[in-house]
Order: C-alpha cells, then sequence, then structure tokens
C-alpha cells in the first residue's frame, strides 16, 4: 500500500499557545473557586475568625484569575490583529460562501459520521473548522459575560476604575441575583463546551493523525503533500 | 449609634462655625422677606418644631440625626440646621396604594420623635389615607386642594404598587382607579418617592404569576426621575433621611443607577455585616440549630441573601438600632432587591434558572447538560469508530507497513 507523505506546517504561534494555555488554567482555577465560592464547604474548625481567612483566600484567587483571564482575552483579541493566518481575525469571519460550504462539510462527515467516497482534501482545515470557529465566538461572547457579570459583581468593593467600568451592568438585570446566576450558567457553559472541545480534539487526532492534540504545545500540524501542492497552485492562480 | 453619638459631641463645635457664616444667612433672611406672600403664609421646619413644644436644643439633635442618615459629614449639620430654619414646609402628599402599610408603620418609627411630628402631623393635613383625620369627601377635597394649590411645589409619596390589570380595577381608591389617581397626583408634583419595595419592585404582589398586574411607578411615570426606596419595608431613618433632604435643600439626594439613595443603597448588607469575618474565614453555619449557628458564624450557607442586597441594615440597623435580621439569627431576604420572591428560596444559595422547571437551578441544569453531553461523546466516539472503520484500517495499514521499513 502506498504511504501518505505530510509536510509540517506551523500553524499556532507562541502567544497562541500562550493564550491557549493560560486560558485552560483560568478556566479550571476560576470554576474550582467558582464552585467553592457559590456553596463552600463545611470548615470544622475551632479557630478564632481572626485568626483565619480561608474564604478570603479562594475568593482572592478567583479574583486574580479573572484578572489574568481578562487581560488574556486582550492579548488575544491584539494577536488576531498581528498573528498569522490561522490567528487572524479573518479566519473567525463566519459570514462567507467558503466557510458555510466548509460547516456543512464538518457537520456532516464529522458529526454526523458520513464517508465520501473520494476523500475532499480542500475541506480538511488546517487551522480551524468552521464549526470549531463559531463555537469559539460562541466562546468569547460567554467570556464577555463572564467578563461583564463578574466584574460587575465586583465593582462595588473595588476601588480600581477597570471594574468600576462594568458597573452599569448590574441595574441592566434589576440586581445581583440576575447577575450572579448569569455568571453562575457562562461558567456552566465552559464546562460543557470544554467537554466537546477536548473529545473532538481527541477525535481529529485519532481519524486523521495529523498532531491534532501536539499542534498545541509545539504549534505544528501535518498536511498532506498535495494539498499544499493544492495551495501554492491556487495562490499562483490568484496572482496570474 | 456609636458614629451618632460622636456626631452629638461635635455638634456645639460645628454650631459655632454656623453663627461665623451669619452675613450670608441674613442675606438669605432678606431674600425670604421677598418671596411670595403664599410662602410666608407657611411656618418653617424649624417653626413647625418649635411650634409643637420642642426646644431648640431638641431641635438641633435632629438636625445632627437627619444629617447623620443623610450619610452627611458632621460639619454639614449647621447647614442641615439652617435649611430647616428657613425652608417653609414643604406640602406632601402620601398616596397607599397596593400596600401592607409596613412603609408608614416604619417610618412613624424612625428614631427621633420630631421626625414623625413635623412630617407626618403635617402630612396628615395634607393628605394620607391611613393616617389623616378627614375621611371620605373632606379627604379628597384636601387632597384636590393641595394640589392645585401647591402645583409643582408638593412631593408625592407613594407607597405600593399600581396594578395594571383589568383596567385598574384591583385597586381604587374613591372611585378612582390607583393608575389614574397616581397620574394625577404626579402631574403636579415637585418629587416623587417611591417608599418600599412595592411601589420601587412590585414586591409580593407583583411575583408570578402576578394576578393583578402590579406595576412599580417607574414602569408608568416616565418623564419625572423617581427616588426609589426599596425594603419590605424600608428602614425607617432610611425614609426619613431620604425625605427629610428632598425638604431641607430643595433637590434629590445623590441616587444610583437604579434610582436609589447613594447613602444608604451604595452598599451591600453583606459589606456592612458584623458577621463578615466569618465569611472571610470560612466559617459557616450548616443548620439553624448547629454549633456554628450558636457560634454566630455567617449565614451564607442558609441562603443568606446578604451578599446580593443593597440596603442599610447592616449599619443603621432597625428598631432604633437595635437588631437586624442577621443579628438575630436569621439569613438576609434581600427584601430591597427586584424580584425577591421570584428569585429562588429564601434558605439555599440557588437562583431560579428562568425557563426551566421550579426546583431548577443553575447547576442542575448544568449537570444535567453535562450528563447529556458526556452520553453524547460516549455514543459519537462508538459510532465513529464503526462508521470511520475502512479510513482508519487504512491509516494503520500505512503506518504499519512504514514501521516495517525502518531500519534499526
Amino acid at each position: 500500500m502506498e504511504t501518505r507523505n505530510f509536510k509540517r506546517v506551523f500553524v499556532w504561534e507562541l502567544p497562541v499557545r500562550i493564550f491557549h494555555w493560560t486560558n485552560v488554567l483560568c478556566v479550571i482555577v476560576l470554576s474550582l473557586t467558582g464552585f467553592l465560592i457559590a456553596n463552600p464547604p463545611a470548615l470544622l474548625s475551632n479557630a478564632e475568625a481572626t485568626n483565619l481567612h480561608s474564604f478570603g483566600i479562594v475568593r482572592f484567587i478567583h479574583f486574580v484569575a479573572a484578572y489574568i483571564f481578562f487581560f488574556n482575552m486582550i492579548l488575544r483579541l491584539y494577536w488576531s490583529i498581528v498573528g498569522n493566518k490561522f490567528a487572524s481575525w479573518r479566519a473567525f469571519w463566519p459570514f462567507s460562501k467558503k466557510t458555510w460550504s466548509n460547516f456543512k462539510h464538518v457537520l456532516k462527515i464529522d458529526i454526523l459520521l458520513f464517508n465520501e467516497k473520494v476523500p475532499d482534501e480542500k475541506n480538511i482545515s488546517i487551522g480551524h473548522n468552521s464549526v470549531a470557529i463559531l463555537s469559539y465566538l460562541l466562546l468569547f461572547i460567554v467570556a464577555l459575560v463572564s467578563v461583564f457579570t463578574g466584574f460587575a459583581l465586583y465593582a462595588d468593593t473595588a476601588n480600581w476604575w477597570l471594574p468600576k467600568l462594568f458597573s452599569w451592568v448590574t441595574p441592566l438585570f434589576g440586581g445581583d441575583f440576575m447577575v450572579r446566576n448569569i455568571h453562575h450558567i457562562a461558567m456552566w457553559v465552559f464546562i460543557l463546551f470544554t467537554l466537546v472541545h477536548v473529545y473532538l480534539v481527541f477525535y481529529h487526532d485519532w481519524l486523521e493523525g495529523r498532531g491534532e492534540v501536539s499542534s498545541m504545545f509545539g504549534g505544528y500540524k501535518f498536511v498532506r503533500e498535495e494539498r499544499l501542492k493544492k495551495v501554492i497552485e491556487e495562490e499562483a492562480e490568484k496572482k496570474e | 449609634m456609636l458614629n451618632l453619638s460622636k456626631k452629638n459631641c461635635t455638634l456645639d463645635l460645628c454650631f459655632f462655625r454656623t453663627k461665623s457664616t451669619r452675613v450670608k444667612s441674613l442675606f438669605h433672611y432678606l431674600k425670604t422677606l421677598l418671596m411670595p406672600i403664599e410662602n410666608e403664609q407657611r411656618d418653617t421646619y424649624y417653626e413647625s418644631i418649635i411650634k409643637q413644644g420642642y426646644s431648640r436644643r431638641d431641635f438641633l439633635k435632629f438636625s445632627t440625626y437627619m444629617a447623620a442618615f443623610m450619610g452627611l459629614e458632621s460639619s454639614m449639620v449647621g447647614q442641615v440646621a439652617e435649611s430647616l430654619e428657613k425652608t417653609p414646609r414643604i406640602p406632601i402628599i402620601w398616596e397607599h396604594y397596593q400596600e401592607c402599610t409596613c412603609c408608614s408603620e416604619s417610618f412613624i418609627r424612625s428614631n427621633h420623635p420630631i421626625v414623625a411630628d413635623i412630617i407626618l402631623d403635617k402630612i396628615s393635613l395634607d393628605y394620607t389615607l391611613t393616617l389623616m383625620a378627614a375621611s371620605g369627601h373632606q379627604a379628597e377635597a384636601a387632597k384636590k386642594a393641595v394640589m392645585d394649590k401647591y402645583k409643582g411645589e408638593y412631593i408625592l409619596c407613594v407607597e405600593g404598587s399600581i396594578p395594571l390589570g383589568d383596567d385598574g380595577n384591583y385597586c381604587c381608591i374613591a372611585g378612582k382607579s390607583a393608575k389614574e389617581t397616581f397620574l394625577e397626583a404626579a402631574a403636579g408634583a415637585k418629587a416623587i418617592i417611591a417608599w418600599g419595595s412595592c411601589a420601587s419592585n412590585g414586591c409580593v404582589q407583583a411575583a408570578k404569576p402576578n394576578p393583578t398586574g402590579a406595576t412599580p411607578i417607574h414602569k408608568i411615570v416616565k418623564n419625572k426621575p423617581i427616588i426609589r426606596v426599596p425594603g419590605c419595608p424600608p428602614i425607617g431613618e432610611v425614609m426619613a433621611g431620604v425625605i427629610m433632604h428632598v425638604v431641607a435643600f430643595g433637590r434629590y439626594p445623590e441616587l444610583d443607577r437604579l434610582g436609589r439613595p447613594k447613602a444608604f443603597y451604595g452598599k451591600r448588607v453583606h459589606d456592612t455585616c458584623y458577621r463578615r469575618p466569618y465569611y472571610d474565614a470560612g466559617l459557616f453555619a450548616e443548620t439553624f440549630d448547629d454549633q456554628n449557628s450558636k457560634n454566630g458564624f455567617c449565614l451564607y450557607k442558609l441562603g443568606c441573601k446578604g451578599p446580593m442586597t443593597y440596603n442599610s441594615c447592616g449599619n443603621i440597623k432597625w428598631n432604633n438600632g437595635i437588631s437586624f435580621p442577621i443579628q438575630s439569627g436569621h439569613g438576609c431576604i434581600g427584601c430591597s432587591e427586584e424580584n425577591f420572591w421570584d428569585n429562588g428560596p429564601f434558605y439555599e444559595r440557588t437562583t431560579k434558572v428562568p425557563g426551566f422547571a421550579v426546583e431548577s437551578n443553575a447547576d442542575t441544569v448544568g449537570k444535567v447538560a453535562a450528563g447529556v453531553i458526556v452520553g453524547g461523546i460516549a455514543l459519537h466516539a462508538v459510532a465513529a469508530n464503526i462508521s470511520k472503520r475502512k479510513e482508519l484500517a487504512d491509516n494503520i495499514k500505512r503506518a504499519k507497513s512504514n514501521e516495517k521499513n525502518i531500519e534499526i
């Protein structure tokens, strides 16, 4: 049997990878401390309140992680302007014909698991596929919701102007009750997203064998040689 | 009350300070002489108080209390006193709609007797259903007279929500619907104050399914700013502070984005709670009768809504500063927050997720969704290996043929 040739392609630049793993850490820390804050465990301690600050520390970690999460998001937004074509905001633009035809393809082949007689090389994405793009856009909005509601809850006890910028969010929902609730629901969206996201990474890695999992560590993915030539040809055609 | 006694001590000092600005007040006095005769007929607040039999010393104490409740610093006491000396009494119309009168009850029990005496005795001359001497046509005539004579000058206080369902037939006074009376009174009002959660947020009668269509007043009159003083009831001293601010200074106190006076609703109950150190320490009562509860630990896990509720219960407290719910061992139920009846159980830390079954909160919905997704993933993984078996087998075959060609 004739084996396939793959080329190593640099897809995820260092800032993108740093963003990804910082984000992972933040989401884990924020969710864990968030659960603790929402429903603290029973502490069986005889210590005086004066000598104990355990819950305060949990909240402190939550707030620090929130700031890191927020500035990390800003770093990623900046990189979507200066980064390579896989990191660019153009890659996340959902309103193009190409995106939608790819969307249909991914839905058919990867979600509903149909098989193609002749694999359509063009539709195997090198960066994000279209379904992933949409899910990241959705997650970005959820992240914004988390940031807005989180800082709104934090604003009243904050001394810095940045969280205070979000103080208008609370009256929008009538009070802290709903803001808290939305913040909590947003966390669940992150958790549910993570489940699907991690599974699909494993799925693609197992099925396509292009280094999907390791790409977020080293930044490289493997692309069929034929695909690469096609890209080069296409670009040559465009120039003509 | 520690703060207040401190302010009392500095009273003499600031009183002298105001004396030194007598020239300014003389000018002010001359100005009042030129005011229309109508105003001159009305007593100033100071005159009313003296006529009631209080001494000047009582009056100054009262001013000090009021300055403290308005959240002013002690150097402002002189200005409050001066303003009460100069300002002619402003007529007040106090409307009662869908309510339980707990706001009035709270108000007449506020810390200083002068509050009820000068504000309420005088109000009863104007209009307030529950406390005025007049009744029937006389009462309505009195109100009409005030509204005509002091158009654009009187203060409208509203207690209770207004039912809009079934043409407002659920609350009618003197043959008119609440909405009609309210719009009539609001048209000529200089300021509108929404007393309590009913007028501010709708409270229990606006809880689902809200059979009467109970509506807070700011949704009915939109062209005038409304001071919202939520709470079920609001703290009497807060009510006194708000109304005194309006009558003494002739303008609204500083309001937050929801129209609540910042001086009283700027902080969460949680942030002023004396049990806060237990919260920060992570020491919580698990049940109402456990040792932790007896130790006075934080009631967070018993559903205390202090962390979501903006009010002054933690520092002004209730019943002349004796206690407040948390101090008495019961969590805050968030009575000054919008929809506090619908936001979830009083004794749990959860908030209902709109659109789901009654008992579901974010965690139950999340856990079910996570279970469904994990199940879906497992199914998809199995289905993928079956459906793509040929592709996978080919991949493995190719990779194995390469493996054989490797030189070691």
